[in-house]
């Protein structure tokens, strides 16, 4: 597919900025998977003083506008404090850009949510944060699918309120996503990036996800009936 | 884009050469009459589409009344496939296929499987290849039809349509081949090979966009997918695509004529290009090498970096490529035919497809294999895989498989 970037997206893709590591950094995250094709690495310089980031690097892996979209959140993130980028929303990096194609959007969500984590990683290590002990419950389980963008819209599927059902119990989780009117041609790569983010939860060892065609409220006959036990009672049903 | 293009994408299309548009232009401009009119207009166009049948017939080994011209190789595979299963009774409603097959024979598939057919997808080695044991397993009483590209349009691997129609035939299965990537590129005599259907399109060897063929062997019965008035032997309404018909013919006429010198020096721009990519730490070929593989085609993995950038940069330095990457398909996930041979999901995501005709030259070969080395280092600079990118192990020793090779 012939995708339109525009001549930001091209200029930081064809000359991306701050590129590479810090020797002795403060802080590093990387965020994505090799598997999704798209992984991203932060490192950080702060000043413990003011919390100002004086540095900022990147490395990536992935397509023209992950390379982009990193090199525009580090452009944003020098000279800011800590607090400042852990305000940061990614479709203001996709503003600075000119704007980013839905199927996109996802890049900047990763490029934000990767230098926040490098962010945490330094409040963690200078005692300002603590190391969350993720608990996994429909709220944070819900919290964490806000990250998975749908590609036709470039919005998050929680927003888009596709999360039809979620059933956690002891390490096990059920989630079905309502495609609400999305191509089905995205099904398969909804389910993966969820099934990637529940994945990535350790309180999680077993996840089940499941695609619902039609609407959200109805089970469909060519779904088959819910698993055993798998009775709505949870999430918006 | 720098002005002069370096085109190596076309296993995806061809430029239409000038001879061709030649013998189209008449057909827009002086003899633009419709094959149905009784006229003499009309009798001129209807002249002009037999004649192309016929020629595009032949060189199928096919009588021209076997032939129907559809809007693509698409429509071509829907027709086969949707058609075959219009007319199939009651007790045939299973399919078979594989899972490196191009959308216009999975989504058909797909289709029916939503309204009660059965369909199984055949894996397939390493190379891409199909293992007519395989195939014989696959088949029941039920199967009605198998479906199989004679050329895979993403890795190149041409299939032994001989093995895998004889067991077909042993059966009494229809066997139809998707095959636009090699029709003019490698033989195809339906006398010789045991196939009953044979997609084609005219835009893969020079010709126009917007033209395909359905050969349909006689005596297989097909429902057509559309309705109206009872064009192509009542099988494909709508006034015929007559300059489309005429530039397919000359096309072909043209891509025949010297078809093994072009293809043996083809391929030695591609074997070129393969050894020159080689060359390159951490790089791979998919798909088999030497005669098993489209004159056309090559594909290749480099490790660590992805697509879509490689395919943008090179398109910056003038050289046109595609990518089995997820970013740069509409549907994010990687291709199936990649995953399929085995490949790693990052693996996929990081493969370039150059394909080739036979406009391309050595000269195009070398430049563009400089391109790509610049392209990959630069991208590899800046690569979030710090530790594999300095590792030892390179090329062939390198783990490019989720399955080991027995697995398979």
């Amino acid at each position: 597919m012939a995708i339109k970037y525009t001549p930001e997206v091209i200029e930081h893709f064809t000359h991306p900025q701050n590129v590479g590591e810090i020797e002795g950094a403060d802080a590093s995250a990387t965020e994505g998977s090799p598997a999704c094709g798209d992984m991203v690495t932060f490192t950080l310089k702060v000043n413990p003083e003011n919390k100002i980031i004086e540095d900022v690097r990147f490395r990536s892996y992935g397509c023209a506008s992950n390379i982009a979209t990193a090199s525009m959140a580090t452009v944003l993130a020098k000279g800011k404090t800590t607090d400042e980028v852990k305000a940061f929303h990614p479709k203001v990096v996709a503003e600075r850009l000119g704007g980013l194609p839905a199927i996109k959007m996802h890049c900047s969500v990763l490029a934000v949510n990767g230098l926040k984590a490098a962010v945490k990683q330094w409040e963690i290590a200078h005692g300002l944060a603590q190391e969350e002990e993720v608990v996994c419950n429909e709220q944070t389980i819900r919290k964490l699918l806000k990250g998975v963008i749908n590609p036709e819209t470039g919005r998050s599927i929680v927003a888009m309120n596709m999360v039809n059902y979620i059933k956690v119990e002891g390490g096990r989780v059920y989630v079905e996503i309502a495609l609400m009117g999305t191509d089905e041609l995205y099904a398969e790569n909804i389910r993966e990036e969820v099934t990637e983010k529940l994945e990535s939860m350790k309180c999680l060892q077993e996840v089940i996800v499941r695609i619902l065609e039609r609407d959200k409220f109805e089970m469909k006959a060519e779904n088959g009936p819910r698993p055993e036990g798998e009775q709505p009672g949870g999430g918006e049903a | 884009m720098s002005d002069k293009v370096i085109y190596f994408d076309n296993n995806d299309t061809t430029p239409l050469v000038e001879p061709v548009l030649q013998a189209m232009i008449p057909y827009f401009t002086v003899h633009y009459g419709n094959p149905a009119s009784l006229h003499q207009l009309g009798l001129e166009a209807e002249e002009a589409v037999s004649e192309a049948r016929a020629a595009i017939a032949g060189y199928l080994g096919a009588s021209p009344e076997e032939l129907i011209f559809t809007g693509s190789a698409t429509e071509a595979n829907n027709l086969a496939i949707l058609g075959a299963a219009g007319m199939a009774s009651p007790r045939k409603r299973h399919l078979v296929t594989s899972k490196i097959e191009h959308s216009a024979v999975l989504n058909p598939m797909k289709r029916l499987e939503k309204s009660g057919f059965k369909v199984t997808y055949l894996e397939v080695d390493r190379e891409g290849f199909v293992d007519p044991d395989d195939l014989r397993k696959a088949l029941t009483d039920e199967t009605l039809l198998v479906s199989l590209a004679h050329g895979n349009h993403e890795i190149g691997t041409l299939q032994d349509l001989q093995a895998l129609g004889a067991v077909c035939r042993e059966r009494g299965v229809l066997f139809h081949s998707d095959a636009p990537q090699s029709f003019s590129k490698v033989p195809l005599d339906v006398g010789q090979v045991p196939v009953d259907l044979v997609s084609i399109n005219a835009h893969k060897l020079h010709g126009p966009k917007g033209i395909g063929a359905l050969y349909v062997r006689r005596g297989v019965k097909l429902q057509k997918i559309m309705e109206g008035a009872p064009q192509e032997s009542n099988l494909r309404p709508g006034t015929e695509n007559v300059p489309g018909a005429v530039g397919f013919a000359e096309a072909a006429r043209i891509a025949f004529q010297d078809m093994t010198a072009d293809m043996t020096r083809v391929s030695a721009l591609r074997d070129r290009l393969i050894d020159r990519l080689l060359e390159i730490p951490h790089t791979h070929v998919n798909g088999p090498r030497g005669e098993r593989r489209l004159a056309t085609n090559a594909d290749i993995t480099f490790k660590y970096i992805e697509g879509e950038a490689i395919l943008m940069h090179l398109s910056m330095r003038g050289v046109c490529v595609s990518s089995g990457s997820a970013c740069s398909s509409k549907s994010l996930t990687p291709s199936n035919v990649l995953t399929a041979i085995g490949l790693k999901h990052e693996d996929a995501h990081g493969s370039i497809r150059f394909s080739f005709s036979k406009l391309n030259t050595f000269e195009e070969v070398d430049e563009a294999a400089e391109k790509v080395k610049e392209v990959v280092e630069l991208l590899r600079s800046m690569t979030a895989f710090v530790p594999q990118i300095h590792s030892e192990t390179e090329g062939e020793g390198e783990v490019f498989y989720k399955k080991k090779k027995e697995e398979f």
